[in-house]
């Protein structure tokens, strides 16, 4: 018989184990899956992983759908260290995309330096508005997080669908439910000519510096991470939690604020209804994957920016529905956690014992 | 007295238990003769815990016999302990607040119940026989600790009883009550009970027990007969040969108040919390003040207002002179404030954190920060520096707390106040749970922080420390404080009826 059996300390190797396990986990079934749809499982993981990076314009754009996804996830990893579970990175983002597009739309003619950082602050400042209105929630209400961000999603979502429906249209559209395309000066220059690499990647490896800073060299990010610790010893040592939880939930949701507008002054170029194929909801897979750590955010992004090019060519190359992405992040998160179980717990085969030898005794 | 011609009722043969990582009982040799008191001593993590579940059969032992009356049985859950008449008085308690005596009792005994009003009868005349006053009606959580006790020794006795476990039962109680417990233990066992005392009390185990079985590290280290033994030599068999054990402190008097409570009366914000009730309460530089108390008296709510948990009305409290009353807790560490909560793993340290971040924890005003980055060089230093002049056996700063034994971890945070060198020391059950090695070493470390001046107030259940290092005591009683008395010129006697509400009870 196979028991759980407490490890007594976390394991740290497993800890880091844990996500390339979850990893090879995920294209074991996928293996499955593709042959029992009688696809040679071989040709069909090369798709997904391999053809979309093949060349050179592949890994730029990789690295275009990577940015929006780890500015996300980045933010997410400061309030989960906190532990604060803030669901609405995704219409963070979307309502980033709103407000930024909003003021970009009024500037379609203007001209100057000051027009871009405008608009990008209005962006930041939309998310961080959404993300807002929860910790306010949190702080006065005791309002659970996970249910009010999850809600915000839809609201912001709803928001920007009418806008584009409605006052955002734009009159020369032909009535599709686009805005205008933003001006030139309230568009992301370019990083790498010819590519659609822009400058929001660089915003979003800045971010993930400062990040890293703030999280382990200042003493605000060590109390961030002793309220998600321990709730007690941060009141005892005189950490204000009420502040906290509005600083984490600002960040996370600026960041996503600024994800959004960077997607629409970015390769979009105008407000769409499909700002987000869910990258807010992909960026809460990424934090967990990375653990939490920026440099595993990193490599968590470029796996999941991955999925999403490589659910695209299967839709092409093997005609698979473009869901295979959704089910693909779905066993990541799902073997991850798995996984996870593993860090605190070992299996044990419950049998005929061995003589323990080197064991230490209690106390 | 018991000889070794009564029968014997429970024989365990080389009993052992293995968790991973750790052998919690090797081997372990145990008789117990019917009517006899013997007592199962040694410290925290010797095992003792360990055995008697395996007794109450909630642990099964890898290896080993237990006898009963001869037959050999393996005990296969709790509810066949009870059958063959093992009852257990666990040191906490398993009562619903909510529920009356009665209905407690008779959902512990299940089927064997019966109907509620004969049993409550039976408790009545179960209680009275044994001299345990408790009235089956009264809903437990107006019950004091010493009663919630009573009620779980009767739960015991309404059943037909051959052994019974008691675990650490005297640590939630005043004196007196210890006294009234042991006549009733006597008396049990004069009619042919066999009763297992587990302790790490020595005076205790002197004065009820007439054997012992002493633990260490998993093995038996001595079985004796107690009347053969004094204190110091149960010690050692507990602690082994080379660690030191006793030591006495010269009282002093403090000068100037440092820490004054003046008028503090705060109501309890939840139910079955314990209201403030106007506390008035002075220590001085350079003396020590001890506060007894049995667990739930006000304790917690009284530390929480010193720390800045909680706030309490402006003009109540005082360091140096200056109202703190509505500081938060970081701005009373830089008025000068040390704090040793209760909880070692969660308030006191965070147990995934390496010991380098848990001295920034606290210690953060120790010139670690620099523009509000944290220096973390300086902080390692501060880490090696509490580790090497307080003894904190470690894999290193590094380590995680939790990877600390409870003994370690509370000298890392003794070491970590003190070095901090506050004028205000407040230390919540400085040694609970810590061996006595490490809590002779934390004794010193208190004492030669008040020779250097510092005010210190320890609030402790354990009484016999308090006559060690404070000097001046008094008690915690129902959410008031009583008055204090120097301490040469206090008894257990006086501080244990203090500790029952009876504050006129000064010297």
């Amino acid at each position: 018989m196979i028991k759980l059996e407490p490890r007594g300390e976390r394991s740290k190797a497993m800890a880091y184990a844990s996500p390339v396990f979850a990893f090879l986990l995920t294209v074991l079934t996928g293996v499955i899956l593709f042959s029992s749809l009688g696809i040679n499982p071989w040709h069909a993981l090369v798709t997904l992983f391999y053809t979309p990076i093949s060349d050179v314009y592949g890994l730029t754009e990789l690295a275009v759908k990577a940015t929006p996804i780890l500015i996300c996830a980045i933010g997410l990893s400061v309030v989960f260290k906190a532990q604060i579970w803030n669901i609405g990175a995704e219409g963070q983002l979307l309502m980033g995309a709103l407000t930024g597009g909003v003021v970009a739309l009024q500037l379609i003619d203007a001209e100057g330096f000051w027009v871009l950082p405008l608009v990008m602050i209005s962006g930041v400042l939309g998310g961080m508005l959404w993300s807002g209105i929860a910790a306010f929630l949190k702080v006065h209400f005791n309002s659970n997080e996970i249910l009010t961000t999850i809600m915000m999603n839809y609201i912001a979502l709803n928001i920007l669908l009418w806008g584009v429906h409605g006052p955002l249209k734009d009159p020369q559209g032909f009535n599709f439910p686009e805005s205008a395309m933003f001006g030139d000066s309230a568009l992301m220059p370019i990083l790498i000519e010819g590519t659609r690499v822009h400058f929001g990647l660089a915003l979003a490896l800045l971010a993930v510096v400062a990040i890293w800073v703030l999280m382990s060299h200042s003493f605000i990010g060590f109390q961030i991470r002793v309220i998600g610790m321990d709730h007690g010893a941060a009141r005892l040592s005189g950490f204000k939690g009420k502040h906290l939880t509005y600083l984490t939930m600002l960040i996370s949701g600026g960041l996503a604020g600024l994800a959004g507008i960077s997607e629409v002054a970015g390769p979009i170029g105008q407000l769409i209804p499909s700002v987000s194929p869910g990258y807010g909801y992909a960026a809460i897979i990424v934090a967990f994957l990375g653990r939490l750590n920026p440099f595993g955010i990193v490599l968590a992004t470029f796996l999941m920016g991955l999925l999403y090019m490589g659910g695209e060519m299967a839709q092409i190359e093997l005609g698979l529905p473009l869901a295979l992405t959704n089910l693909f992040q779905g066993m990541l998160l799902f073997y991850l956690l798995a996984c996870d179980v593993f860090i605190n717990f070992r299996l044990r085969w419950s049998g005929p014992r061995k003589p323990a030898s080197a064991l230490r005794t209690e106390g | 007295m018991i000889t070794d011609s009564s029968p014997l009722r429970l024989s365990l043969r080389g009993i052992t238990k293995r968790y991973p990582g750790c052998v919690a009982n090797n081997k372990i040799d145990l008789d117990i003769h019917a009517g006899d008191i013997h007592a199962l001593l040694g410290e925290n993590g010797a095992g003792k815990s360990t055995l008697m579940k395996v007794i109450y059969g909630l642990v099964k032992p890898d290896e080993g016999d237990v006898l009963w009356e001869g037959e050999p049985v393996a005990i296969k859950d709790p509810a066949f302990a009870r059958q063959m008449g093992i009852g257990m008085v666990f040191q906490h308690f398993s009562l619903f607040d909510t529920l009356t005596v009665t209905e407690n009792i008779a959902l512990a005994l299940g089927k064997e119940a019966g109907d509620l009003p004969s049993l409550a009868k039976k408790i009545k005349a179960v209680s009275e026989k044994y001299g345990m006053t408790i009235q089956p009606d009264r809903l437990v959580h107006s019950l004091s600790v010493g009663e919630r006790q009573r009620v779980e020794i009767v739960r015991c006795l309404v059943q037909d009883i051959k052994l019974l476990i008691l675990d650490e039962p005297t640590s939630v109680l005043t004196p007196q009550e210890v006294d009234t417990l042991f006549e009733t233990l006597r008396q049990l066992a004069s009619e042919g009970c066999s009763i297992l005392f587990i302790s790490h009390k020595l005076q205790e185990v002197k004065a009820l027990c007439h054997r012992a079985t002493v633990l260490r590290a998993g093995e038996v280290s001595g079985h004796c007969l107690t009347e053969n033994e004094d204190a110091a030599s149960l010690a050692r068999m507990m602690v082994g040969a080379d660690t030191p054990i006793t030591a006495t402190f010269a009282k002093q008097f403090g000068t100037e108040p440092v820490l004054q409570v003046k008028q503090l009366s705060i109501p309890s914000e939840s139910h079955f919390g314990m209201s403030l009730k106007d506390i008035n309460l002075t220590v001085n530089a350079g003396e020590i003040v001890g506060i007894a108390g049995v667990a739930g008296n006000g304790q917690e709510e009284l530390l929480a207002s010193l720390s800045g948990e909680t706030l309490s009305p402006p003009g109540t409290l005082f360091f140096k002179g200056q109202d703190v009353a509505q500081r938060r807790p970081n701005h009373r560490r830089a008025l000068g404030l040390g704090f040793v909560p209760e909880e070692r793993l969660g308030r006191g340290a965070i147990p995934d954190m390496s010991l380098t971040e848990n001295s920034l924890l606290t210690g953060f005003l120790m010139n670690l920060l620099r523009k509000g980055f944290v220096h973390w060089n300086r902080t390692r230093n501060f880490t090696d520096r509490i580790n090497n002049e307080f003894q904190v056996k470690t894999a290193g700063r590094e380590a995680t707390a939790n990877s600390l034994s409870g003994g370690n971890l509370q000298k890392f945070i003794i070491g970590r106040e003190i070095l901090q060198q506050p004028d205000i020391l407040v230390a919540a059950h400085p040694t609970w749970g810590v061996d006595i090695g490490a809590a002779t070493a934390i004794h010193k470390a208190l004492i030669a922080l008040r020779n250097q001046g510092a005010a210190i107030l320890v609030v402790s259940e354990d009484i016999d420390e308090l006559f060690l290092i404070a000097d001046r005591i008094g008690a915690i009683c129902d959410g008031r404080i009583s008055p204090l008395t120097p301490t040469e010129h206090a008894s257990i006697e006086i501080v244990g009826r203090q500790m029952a509400g009876d504050f006129q009870a000064a010297s």
